[in-house]
C-alpha cells in the first residue's frame, strides 16, 4: 500500500521553500530601497536611535544574532552542559 | 448578593464539590464554573470590596482595578481553555487541583493586602504540585517535589518579608514597595537585618519570594525542571498561573524598579542557548516561557506607563499563544507517546489541525504582524528605546530573533515536519482541538484588532502597533532569523536533536549539595567514630585506675561507710542512665 506522498516529501520542493524565504528577505528590504532611491515614495525609520535607521539594520542584526545565538549554543552550551540522558538517575 | 461572593470562590469551592458529580458531567463543570466565576468577576464594581477585620488586620479579598482585572480575565480564560483542553481527562484529582490552581491564581491577583495574598501564593504552589505529580511516574515525582520546596520556599520568603515590612510600620495593603535600582538593592542586602532597615528588608525578602515565582536568572530552574515532567494537560494549566502571578505581583510591588531591566533583558537572552539545544520539546517550551516572562519584567522595571501597560498586554497575550503552544505539543505527546524532538518529526501528515495551530501559537511567541505577540511585545520594545536603555534595546532584540528561531520554528519544525520519523497517528481529539482552535482564534483576533485588549490596559493607551517601520523592521528581523536557521539547515551546522539532558541550575542542588551533604556525613562519621573510640580507651584507663585504688582489693577501700558507698552506686547510676539515655 503506498501512501499519499506529499508536497514536502520532494527534497525539490523544501529548496523552493529556502528560496522563497530568500525572496522574502529581499522583499523587506525593498521599502527601505525605495525610500533611498525616492524619499517622497518608500519608508522613512521613525526610530529612537541612529544606528536602527542604518539600512535593513534589523535584517542583518536579526541574522547575525541568530547564527551566533546557534554556534554558541553548540560550541559552548553543548560543550560544557551536555550530559547523559541517565546523568541524575 | 453575588457581588458578596469573594473573586473565584466559585473555581475554589466548586472544585471542593467536584469529586461528588459522575464522569462527564464533572468535565462539564470543569469548563463551566471558570466561566461562571468569569461572569462575576465581569461584574464586579472598581473598588475595594469584602473587607474583613481579623485582629487589627484589614483583609481585603476584592480589589478590583484595571490591573487586577486584565490579569483576572486573562487567568479565567486559560481556566476555560485548559478545562475544555482537558475535558477527556476523569482523573479526580487532577481535575479539582487544577481547578483551585487557577482559582487560586484569580483570588491571588484581586488580594488587596499582603495576607491575602500570602495565602493564595502558597494555595497555587500547594494545588499545582498535584499536576505534576499526577504523571505518575518516579521523574515526575521527583521533580515535583524539588517544585513543591521552592515554591514553598518562595512563599516562606513572602512571609517573612510581610512581617518585617508590616513590624516596621509598613502597609498591609498589597500595594507599591519600592523601586529597587542595583544600588539600592545592594544597600538592601548589605544592611539586611539592620535595625533602621527592617521595612527594606522585608521589601527585599518579597522581592525575592517573587523573583523565585518569577523565574529571575539562577532562580528559575524549578520552572524548566517540573514543567516538561507534568501531564499532557497539567503543563498547560501550569503554564499559565504561577508565572504571570508573579509578574502581576511585580507590577503591583515594584514598578519602575531598575534592576528590574538589567534582570529581565538577562531572562530574556539565556534560557534562548538552552531552547536550541534542548531535546524534549516542552522544555524547549518551558525555556522560552522564561525568556517571554523576561519581557514582562523589562516592562515593569522601565515602569512608564506605555512598558507597563506593555507587561500587562505581554501577559495577557502570552498566556495564550503559550498555552497554545503547550497544548499542541501535549497533543503530540498524548498521541505519539514521544516528545523528543529526536524521535518527531513529519507529523503534519497526521495531526495537521494540530500542526496548523501550533503554527499560530508559534507566530504569535515570534511576534508576526497580524498575531497578538507583535502588538503587545512591541509596547514593552518601544518602551525601552523611549527610555534609552540602549543594551537592553539591542539585547530585547536579539531576544525577539531569538524566540522565532528556537520556538517559533524550532518547535513546529521538529514536531511536524523536519525529517519524517514514520510516526502515523490519529489526530488529536476534538476537545483539544476545540480549546487550540479558541486560543489560536484569540492569537489572530487580537493581533488583527488590538483595540478592545488595549482598552483593557491599567493606563490609557496612545500606542499604534501597525506603522510602517514596525512592520517593516519585525519582518526584517524575523524573516533573516528564518533565513539564519534555513542556512544553518542546509549547511549541516544546525546542531542535531541529541538524546541528552543539559546541565542548568538544578545541578546545585540535585548534584553538588547532595554530594556535599554525603561527603559531610561520611567524612563527619568516620570523626566521630574516632573520637568515641578515643574517649572509650581514656574512660577505661580511668576506670582502671579508680578500681585499682578504691576498689575492693584497693588501699582506699578500707575506709568505706555503707551508706556513702550507697549515695555513690546512685549518683553512678543515675550518670549511667543520663549517659546512656538516647
Amino acid at each position: 500500500m503506498s501512501e499519499k506522498r506529499y508536497w514536502l516529501d520532494d527534497r525539490r520542493n523544501v529548496t523552493k521553500v529556502f528560496y522563497a524565504i530568500v525572496v522574502l528577505c529581499a522583499l523587506t528590504y525593498l521599502p527601505e530601497l525605495v525610500g533611498r532611491v525616492t524619499p517622497s515614495l518608500g519608508l522613512h525609520k521613525h526610530l529612537h536611535y541612529d544606528w536602527e535607521g542604518w539600512f535593513g539594520f534589523h535584517g542583518w542584526y536579526g541574522f547575525i544574532g541568530c547564527v551566533m545565538l546557534v554556534l554558541v549554543a553548540k560550541y559552548v552550551f553543548r560543550t560544557l552542559l551536555m550530559r547523559d540522558e541517565s546523568y541524575y538517575d | 448578593m453575588i457581588e458578596m461572593l469573594p473573586p473565584a470562590s466559585i473555581m475554589i469551592l466548586g472544585a471542593l464539590l467536584l469529586p461528588l458529580l459522575p464522569g462527564r458531567l464533572r468535565s462539564g463543570a470543569v469548563v463551566a464554573l471558570p466561566v461562571l466565576s468569569l461572569v462575576h468577576i465581569a461584574g464586579l464594581p472598581l473598588g475595594e470590596h469584602l473587607q474583613l477585620s481579623i485582629f487589627d488586620y484589614t483583609l481585603t479579598l476584592a480589589r478590583v482595578d484595571k490591573l487586577s482585572l486584565v490579569f483576572g480575565y486573562v487567568f479565567h480564560l486559560a481556566a476555560i481553555l485548559g478545562a475544555i483542553y482537558s475535558f477527556h481527562v476523569q482523573d479526580r484529582v487532577q481535575q479539582v487541583c487544577a481547578l483551585i490552581y487557577g482559582g487560586a491564581g484569580v483570588a491571588a491577583v484581586f488580594a488587596g493586602d499582603w495576607i491575602t495574598l500570602f495565602v493564595y501564593w502558597e494555595l497555587t504552589a500547594i494545588s499545582s504540585v498535584f499536576l505534576i505529580w499526577a504523571r505518575k511516574t518516579e521523574r515526575a515525582h521527583k521533580a515535583g517535589m524539588r517544585y513543591l520546596i521552592i515554591q514553598i520556599g518562595s512563599g516562606v520568603l513572602l512571609l517573612a518579608g510581610i512581617v518585617l515590612h508590616v513590624s516596621a510600620g509598613g502597609s498591609l495593603a498589597f500595594d507599591k514597595l519600592a523601586a529597587f535600582g542595583w544600588r539600592e538593592l545592594g544597600l538592601a542586602v548589605t544592611n539586611f537585618g539592620a535595625a533602621d532597615a527592617a521595612g527594606v528588608s522585608g521589601a527585599l525578602l518579597i522581592f525575592i519570594a517573587f523573583g523565585i515565582k518569577c523565574a529571575f536568572p539562577f532562580l528559575h530552574n524549578w520552572l524548566t525542571d517540573a514543567y516538561p515532567e507534568a501531564t499532557v494537560t497539567g503543563t498547560v494549566f501550569l503554564s499559565a498561573f504561577t508565572t504571570k502571578l508573579a509578574v502581576y505581583a511585580l507590577a503591583r510591588a515594584f514598578p519602575g524598579s531598575a534592576a528590574l531591566v538589567g534582570i529581565g533583558a538577562a531572562m530574556t537572552v539565556f534560557p534562548i542557548f538552552y531552547a536550541v539545544i534542548e531535546n524534549d520539546l516542552r522544555r524547549v517550551l518551558a525555556y522560552s516561557l522564561n525568556n517571554q516572562l523576561g519581557f514582562m519584567v523589562v516592562g515593569i522595571g522601565v515602569g512608564t506607563e506605555m512598558s507597563l501597560n506593555g507587561t500587562a498586554a505581554h501577559a495577557f497575550c502570552h498566556i495564550l499563544y503559550k498555552a497554545l503552544l503547550f497544548m499542541s505539543m501535549g497533543a503530540v505527546l498524548f498521541r505519539t507517546g514521544k516528545i523528543n524532538g529526536s524521535e518527531l518529526g513529519g507529523l503534519y501528515k497526521s495531526m495537521p489541525w494540530t500542526a496548523a495551530f501550533c503554527i499560530v501559537g508559534a507566530a504569535s511567541i515570534s511576534g508576526f504582524p497580524l498575531t497578538n505577540g507583535f502588538i503587545s511585545k512591541s509596547m514593552i520594545i518601544d518602551g525601552a528605546a523611549a527610555g534609552h536603555y540602549t543594551v537592553t534595546l539591542l539585547v530585547l532584540l536579539f531576544a525577539s530573533a531569538g524566540v522565532f528561531h528556537h520556538s517559533g520554528i524550532k518547535i513546529p519544525f521538529f514536531a511536524f515536519f523536519a525529517h519524517d520519523s514514520g510516526i502515523r497517528c490519529k489526530e488529536a481529539p476534538w476537545n483539544m482541538l476545540v480549546a487550540m482552535g479558541i486560543a489560536a482564534f484569540f492569537c489572530l483576533a487580537i493581533g488583527f484588532f488590538p483595540g478592545p485588549l488595549y482598552a483593557l490596559l491599567p493606563y490609557s493607551v496612545d500606542y499604534v502597533p501597525y506603522t510602517a517601520t514596525h512592520v517593516v523592521t519585525q519582518l526584517q528581523l524575523l524573516l533573516f532569523s528564518a533565513l539564519a536557521f534555513s542556512v544553518l539547515m542546509r549547511t549541516g551546522i544546525y546542531p542535531k536533536e541529541l538524546r541528552a539532558l543539559n546541565l542548568d541550575t538544578d545541578w546545585v542542588y540535585r548534584r553538588l549539595l547532595p554530594a556535599a551533604v554525603n561527603r559531610v556525613r561520611v567524612r563527619g562519621g568516620r570523626l566521630v567514630e574516632a573520637m568515641s573510640r578515643a574517649f572509650d580507651r581514656q574512660l577505661g584507663r580511668a576506670i582502671g585506675g579508680i578500681y585499682r585504688h578504691h576498689g575492693p582489693e584497693g588501699l582506699f577501700a578500707r575506709s568505706w561507710a555503707i551508706g556513702g558507698s550507697v549515695i555513690w552506686v546512685c549518683i553512678l547510676l543515675l550518670l549511667c542512665l543520663i549517659v546512656y539515655y538516647r
